[in-house]
């Protein structure tokens, strides 16, 4: 560099390449769902007409066959119950777990955390034959229950972790006066650590939302017509028939919208509990 | 008001032993400073008293009651943490009354101990704030009034002052002696600084290596150290450290050569033997410039403090000494000195560092009055 400054304040044109650079990455990481919300406006016809149409006559025809055919409702409700079910077991769960580990740890601690983690390392579809089984035989394939269960058991190494890094960002002594004031473990956990990691507790819940609804692999191996929530209801549009492009747009669409206004809406949460350990 | 005992305390972290057995009794309404370098175990010492760390062997009373196993609330003492540890999400009236809320006072009487304690230490208009939006000093003014509200049997202070800068650990100071007089409370109070030490406590205990290297008033441990560690740590500036020989003995006296640069007589209590290897000790006040002495040395360094004038002065490669000399003196770097010990107040060490003599002691009376 010549300019001694540059490092510091960019000059216009390197501001300008880098604005063009960002909006670039930007925008081609979303030009696939943005052509997946066309799509599902066109007819099956204009979807896979080349070159590729940007003005068609829209239509809401695929939406009406994609409910036609599959329940989007129930789907959606299964996500639902799902993600939340799963988030509310799994942070129950993972709460004081991560309590016991961030200010009670043992010579295992560290091991115990890694290896919780290291689960998740492990391909699902390894155990896939053995949790089928031991899905069927308790009555639980095929049941929000049962996905409730599996997701929440898939999610809680990270959850645990999270938590877990939120709750060493608040100093022990803190911990430790509220034990000179007499606060019992409950009471310290409810009356200080919760009110001070509220933030980070709630980023966590806003992740695992997110993570459940997402998860794919076990809901569609798991579930049939019941129970399926909307990654399986979009699998189920590929189908050995053929494509039918339009519809699958739709259906996606549909599927992704949710949680994608979802997390637009709690976007800065999410951004500040992710790097919040990272920016101290 | 709480007695404490400590007998035999000890403390191990795995195979490591960080507190190695530690006998003392801090007696009803005396303020106790531990002090220490740093990792001397003086800061464990009070998280065990607290009840915030495992006692690993020995026993711990308060008032006559084994108090090892209880939990910290139950043993009646408040500690005010180094980091202030206050609550962020509470209002300061609310961290002070945190532990009456837990305790299960009524509001009303609640309301009344914060404000009683905001009144002394000047927090009311403060009461509605929250800890962020305080200075350090108030927040640890809130931290000391967490305590005060408790109405503890005794007070436990780790490091209070260490966060704050110098003006006002000094103002903090002043004020944390002031409240010990007032409530008459039992305080423990541990710091790194022997200026703290010195100026607020009735006995110091100087900690090292998680031994107690003496106990004592601040004067008696200034005057007649027990041994090296202490003779050095106390003071400030340090107390100047001679490498010397022994002479002759007498009853009462020797002669000691101070390794090439001159002989002096000292008392001693114990005889000295021919040959044996010693340390002499000399504060900075009990050395002057002379014309001539039987030691000499160039002028080194020269601080002017405005109460008093310090003079560093060289007596051979790697051999300084500091000499206290009058604010007024005409003392300049380069001139060649002469230095006249008084060596009644001389401190005499053995090779394992133990005192084989100290000066005799005078105590001041106002302080035999604030014991007594």
């Amino acid at each position: 560099m010549t300019n001694a400054t540059a490092g510091r304040r960019p000059s216009p044109l390197a501001y300008g390449l880098m604005t063009v650079l960002g909006w670039t990455a930007a925008l081609v990481m979303f030009f696939p769902i943005f052509w997946m919300l066309l799509s599902a406006f066109k007819r099956e016809i204009d979807a896979i007409a080349v070159p590729p149409l940007l003005v068609f006559e829209p239509t809401l025809e695929n939406f009406a066959a994609v409910q036609g055919r599959a329940n989007y409702f129930g789907a959606a409700w299964n996500s639902i119950v799902i993600s939340v079910g799963s988030t509310i077991l799994g942070t129950l769960l993972a709460l004081p777990a991560a309590y016991a580990m961030a200010f009670y740890p043992g010579p295992r601690t560290k091991d115990l955390l890694l290896w919780m983690l290291s689960t998740k390392m492990m391909p699902a579809v390894g155990v896939l034959v053995p949790l089928y089984l031991l899905f069927k035989n308790t009555g639980l394939l095929d049941t929000r229950t049962g996905l409730v269960i599996i997701t929440t058991l898939a999610n809680l190494p990270i959850i645990v972790w999270m938590l877990y890094s939120f709750f060493k960002e608040v100093p022990g002594e803190i911990i430790e006066a509220s034990r000179m004031d007499g606060a019992k473990p409950f009471q310290q956990f409810a009356l200080v650590l919760m009110p001070l990691a509220l933030p980070g507790i709630a980023s966590t819940a806003l992740l695992s939302i997110i993570l459940a609804w997402n998860e794919a692999f076990w809901t569609i191996n798991l579930t049939a017509a019941n129970a399926g929530p909307l990654t399986a209801f979009i699998a189920s549009f590929s189908s050995p028939e053929g494509l039918f492009w339009a519809k699958l747009s739709a259906a996606s669409t549909l599927a992704v919208a949710p949680i994608l206004v979802f997390g637009w809406m709690t976007q800065r949460q999410l951004v500040r509990g992710l790097t919040f350990g990272a920016v101290k | 008001m709480a007695k404490l005992q400590l007998q035999g305390i000890r403390k191990s972290y795995g195979s490591v032993e960080v507190v190695k057995g530690i006998d003392l009794t801090v007696n009803e309404r005396e303020f106790v400073v531990f002090v220490g370098p740093s990792g001397c175990g003086k800061s464990t010492l009070l998280r065990m008293i607290a009840g915030l760390e495992e006692i690993t062997d020995g026993t711990l009373l308060i008032n006559g009651e084994r108090v090892n196993e209880t939990a910290p609330d139950k043993r009646g003492l408040a500690m005010v943490f180094q980091s202030y540890a206050l609550y962020p999400h509470m209002s300061v009236g609310d961290n002070m009354a945190f532990a009456l809320r837990l305790a299960g006072v009524p509001k009303a009487e609640r309301t009344r101990k914060v404000q009683d304690a905001a009144r002394i230490l000047q927090l009311e208009q403060y009461l509605d704030r929250k800890p962020g939006q305080l200075s350090g000093g108030q927040r640890q003014r809130v931290a000391i009034g967490r305590a005060i509200v408790r109405e503890p049997r005794a007070f436990l202070f780790d490091e209070p002052l260490s966060n704050l800068d110098a003006s006002l650990r000094v103002q903090m100071r002043i004020e944390i002696a002031r409240l010990h007089r007032a409530l008459g409370a039992t305080t423990i109070y541990v710091t790194h600084d022997q200026v703290e030490a010195m100026t607020m406590a009735d006995r110091i205990v100087v900690l090292n290596g998680g031994i107690v290297e003496q106990v004592g008033t601040p004067l008696e441990l200034y005057h007649a150290p027990a041994n090296l560690f202490v003779a050095t740590f106390i003071g400030a500036p340090k107390m100047n450290m001679l490498p010397a020989t022994g002479r002759l003995a007498r009853t009462g006296a020797a002669l000691v050569d101070l390794d090439g640069l001159g002989q002096i007589e000292v008392p001693v209590d114990t005889p000295v033997k021919e040959g044996q290897p010693l340390s002499v000790g000399i504060r900075p006040e009990h050395v002057s410039l002379a014309e001539t002495g039987p030691i000499t040395g160039s002028v080194e360094i020269v601080e002017h403090l405005g109460d008093e004038t310090l003079a560093y002065v060289m007596l051979a490669p790697g051999r300084m000494i500091t000499v206290r000399v009058a604010p007024d003196s005409d003392v300049e770097v380069g001139d060649r000195v002469g230095l006249a010990v008084r060596a009644e107040s001389v401190c005499l060490f053995g090779e394992d560092g133990r005192a084989l003599h100290v000066p005799s002691l005078r105590r001041p009376r106002a302080r035999q009055a604030a014991l007594a």
